[in-house]
């Protein structure tokens, strides 16, 4: 039984009689009474299973990714369950946006935005307290014992007298007891598995080779297929030549669609010297003479004029007037691509009367929707088996990869793995959006920021990926960082235009929003401590009275990298401070600048408030990666189009940062009662500000657009 | 016409194109999918394998060049004395984060530390620099190599 029936079984079995089953199944978002009598209500959000066996099944409305999120969610869990971390299995939740729709992304089986544990912390920690308190009631009643002198410890309810029941054996008991009122959630003080370097469930198998990514599946009779997709965005297959390509050794199949050509056969090495083989003529399209430079004089255009205002305080722009000195930049940050590790791939067999898709996916409900759509099937009929994933990063929270590998898999006879080359993933991704965005300031005689004016243009993905989050012009994820700054400003203006780039598909990259407006935003403060003759930390430190989370996370950061410190020519110290993902970062970069330019970043220093940590491994661990993510964007991360191609192909035009170009990257976390923060991507939107105002203070260079060029650096000779 | 190759000591018959590149031989042809995918073009070290030992780009290594050398892949690194040293060095460090990397990191920790058991910053950097790791765990992967260092220089 594969994990998607096997959950839906169990539902299946809850519903026609918990007794029966010998189970107890409960969910997220407990009804509060009258659960029992319904059990529609009481079945739907099944996120824990406890079985007669004594398997504790956790099932994982989130998907694993890297980002740790297995062990984490698994340790909410256990914690109010009583259970031991070890004891805990997974199973992927099946595609159903009622049970699993993530509350914090409007409802969507989405795992994306740092939402998971935020999602998960109360809820899940709530339904497995449920949990533990009617095994407790149902123990109770069966020894005929006061239910207060018994307690759960370690998967097991003990009674003060020292017998005690394993709760597959009290399961089915449990399942008939009512569902509690009121729920004692632990206290913080009293946790034996939040706050502990509890070690991962998810990477014995990545260091064996064993684990299994959506691209590695195999099926019987399973041909492989890769694809050609037309280079130019909106073009179309004007002819195909096949005939050298069928001669192909293993190839099997030319599958020809409207805008892509696919070879199908025994291997990839076939399907790949297939594809090559091919002749194929295309018709350009609309977008034959698109160009990024025309995306960004339409940018720099829409900025002319007035956006949409997204916050105003005070008298807004208009107390310009007022202001001594006024500073003025323009910023822009360019397309860039997810490039994750696992190539784009998809596996199908589209049967008559069904359809099953294998794939590693952020949207699981969606991908299971995308191909109903291309089959014609309904829902019901499509089964998706989520997969492992091989780096997110918000490219699998889109589905065009499956309904690509669909609208093959119609055509084949059988099942068919499709694989995207490194070439194909690269120029046929949806690209983090181009920005541009025009800054101007007001500064009094002493230097403070009196007014703060900030307006930029670019695509809106929420506007495409969750029209209802589009209103009036606004969407919260475009904004998110540019408002509600922790700095207090008199007077403030943020202002967004929302504008398309025609054919070029966008899309959510780690950090979203945050990835641009931080950058800005950071960078713009970084240039009023300049025109201020003032010290960078000490000027923001000026405008945190209010914010006394972002003052203290910059306080620890600065005190942590000896900020201040003087440091030898050629090198400069940056730094930068955000509040996004409901978690407070600020850090330190420092970088050196070579004689002709390219830039070396050695040492990031980084302090978080993120809240309860959840297990400080992995909170580090997505602070280095995510650091990582964006200092590879910040000094190497462009997509460029020309004639309405991507220019950039594989790892070699479209660099990665390496082992020998990384930082140290020190984390230091800050203790707080408050409710967890998001932890996957912070660090990459905080880090590009922190290496380019260095780079200002190694070079008194104030770089305005990323990624870095080092042409700009370059020493005179 | 078919080929004989022999990986982690066992003798296949691949009946392939002689360029066939060995990462398809051995994802798809003989089903061991932990050497992975990455770039097709040797640029980011995913597909790592030991050939005879030393670290190899199995996706640009045509199936026909192997002949009687040994292919060792991930799924019998551990069989190794380093080897099996490197992965549990990965897993004290809790390197891993999506994990797809990992199999080319591992084959080529294993490689460096068999050649060089004590190795400096700087080889590490050489040795390692080939492989991208897009999750960015690098400075575990540094420590984790430096930890399974630990002892070996002294056993030989």
């Amino acid at each position: 039984m594969t994990m998607h029936d096997r959950s839906i079984a169990s539902r299946r079995r809850f519903l026609a009689g918990a007794a029966a089953s010998g189970g107890l199944l409960l969910g997220l978002s407990l009804p509060m009474s009258g659960a029992r009598a319904n059990g529609e209500a009481f079945a739907p959000n099944a996120f824990i299973r406890i079985g007669a066996d004594g398997r504790v099944v956790l099932i994982m409305p989130y998907v694993e990714m890297g980002q740790g999120i297995y062990t984490s969610v698994a340790m909410l869990m256990a914690e109010e369950l009583e259970v031991d971390l070890a004891q805990v299995q997974l199973e992927h939740a099946p595609p159903n946006e009622k049970l699993y729709g993530n509350p914090l992304l409007a409802g969507v089986q989405a795992t994306g935005g740092s939402t998971s544990i935020r999602a998960s912390w109360k809820a899940l920690r709530e339904a497995a307290a449920a949990a533990r308190t009617m095994l407790v009631t149902a123990a109770a009643e069966r020894w005929k014992v006061d239910p207060a002198t018994c307690r759960a410890e370690a998967g097991k309810i003990v009674h003060a007298s020292g017998r005690s029941v394993a709760y597959g054996e009290i399961a089915a008991d449990a399942a008939r007891q009512p569902v509690p009122t009121s729920i004692a959630l632990k206290s913080p003080g009293t946790f034996k598995l939040i706050g502990t370097r509890a070690k991962r469930l998810d990477t014995p198998g990545k260091v064996d080779g064993s684990v299994v990514y959506g691209i590695d599946m195999r099926l019987p009779g399973m041909k492989i297929a890769t694809l050609a997709q037309s280079p130019v965005f909106g073009g179309t297959v004007k002819s195909v030549k096949d005939s050298a390509a069928r001669a192909v050794k293993g190839v099997r199949q030319i599958v020809r669609l409207d805008d892509a050509v696919a070879v199908v056969a025994d291997h990839m090495g076939a399907a790949r010297k297939g594809l090559e083989a091919l002749e194929i003529e295309w018709d350009d399209g609309p977008h034959a003479k698109l160009s990024t430079q025309a995306v960004f004089d339409e940018l720099k255009q829409a900025t002319a004029g007035p956006g949409v205002v997204a916050q105003k305080i005070g008298s807004g722009v208009d107390a310009l007037s007022g202001a001594v000195t006024k500073v003025e930049a323009t910023y822009q940050v360019p397309f860039l691509a997810h490039a994750a590790l696992e190539p784009m791939n998809c596996t199908v067999h589209v049967r008559k009367d069904g359809c099953e898709v294998w794939v590693g996916t952020q949207v699981v409900a969606r991908a299971q929707a995308a191909a109903a759509k291309v089959t014609g099937l309904p829902l019901d009929k499509v089964v998706v088996h989520n997969h492992l994933i091989g780096g997110g990063f918000g490219r699998r929270l889109e589905v065009d990869g499956v309904t690509r590998a669909v609208q093959i898999a119609r055509q084949v006879d059988g099942p068919v793995k499709v694989v995207w080359t490194r070439e194909e993933d690269i120029q046929h991704d949806m690209y983090r959006p181009a920005w541009l965005d025009r800054m101007t300031a007001g500064l009094d005689a002493d230097g403070r920021p009196v007014v703060w004016h900030h307006r930029f243009a670019g695509s809106s993905v929420i506007a495409r990926w969750l029209p209802p989050g589009f209103n009036n012009g606004l969407d919260p994820d475009s904004i998110d960082g540019a408002t509600q700054l922790a700095y207090g400003f008199p007077n403030l203006q943020v202002e967004y235009k929302r504008v398309e780039p025609p054919g070029i598909p966008t899309a959510f990259w780690r950090s979203v929003g945050p990835s641009h407006t931080v950058f800005v935003v950071e960078s713009f403060i970084d240039e009023l401590a300049a025109a201020a003759k003032q010290d960078p930390v000490a000027y923001r430190r000026a405008l945190l009275d209010k914010s006394p989370r972002a003052k203290a996370v910059l306080d620890l950061a600065s005190a942590k990298a000896g900020w201040g410190q003087s440091l030898p020519k050629g090198t400069g110290r940056g730094v930068a401070l955000q509040s996004v993902f409901g978690s407070y970062m600020a850090m330190v970069a420092d970088v050196e600048v070579a004689a002709d330019g390219s830039v070396q970043v050695r040492r990031v220093v980084c302090a978080v408030d993120c809240g309860i940590v959840v297990n400080p491994d992995t909170i580090e661990a997505q602070i280095q990666g995510g650091s990582v993510f964006g200092i590879t964007a910040a000094l190497y991360g462009e997509i460029t189009v020309k004639d309405g191609r991507v220019e950039q192909a594989n790892f070699d035009t479209y660099q990665m940062l390496r082992m020998n170009e990384v930082p140290a990257i020190e984390v230091h976390i800050v203790s707080s009662p408050e409710s967890p923060g998001g932890i996957g991507e912070p660090a990459t939107s905080c880090v590009m500000p922190a290496v380019a105002n260095a780079i200002f203070a190694a070079t008194g260079k104030r770089l305005r657009r990323l990624p870095v060029d080092p042409a700009v650096l370059k020493a005179p000779a | 016409m078919a080929l004989s190759v022999k990986i982690n000591g066992k003798p296949h018959r691949v009946d392939v194109d002689d360029d066939t590149p060995l990462l398809w031989v051995l994802r798809d042809v003989l089903g061991m999918t932990g050497t992975k995918f990455g770039c097709g073009k040797a640029l980011c070290g995913a597909c790592t394998v030991h050939v005879d030992g030393a670290p190899t780009r199995a996706c640009v290594t045509p199936i026909s060049s192997i002949g009687e050398s040994a292919v060792t892949t991930i799924e019998a690194i551990g069989a190794t004395k380093v080897g099996a040293r490197v992965q549990k060095a990965w897993l004290d460090a809790e390197v891993v984060q999506c994990g797809y990397c990992q199999s080319g990191q591992i084959m080529a920790a294993t490689a460096l530390l068999t050649d060089n058991p004590k190795p400096s910053d700087s080889d590490i950097d050489d040795a390692m620099s080939g492989n991208v790791c897009r999750c960015g765990t690098y400075p575990r992967i540094r420590a984790a190599i430096k930890q399974a260092s630990q002892g070996l220089g002294k056993e030989g």
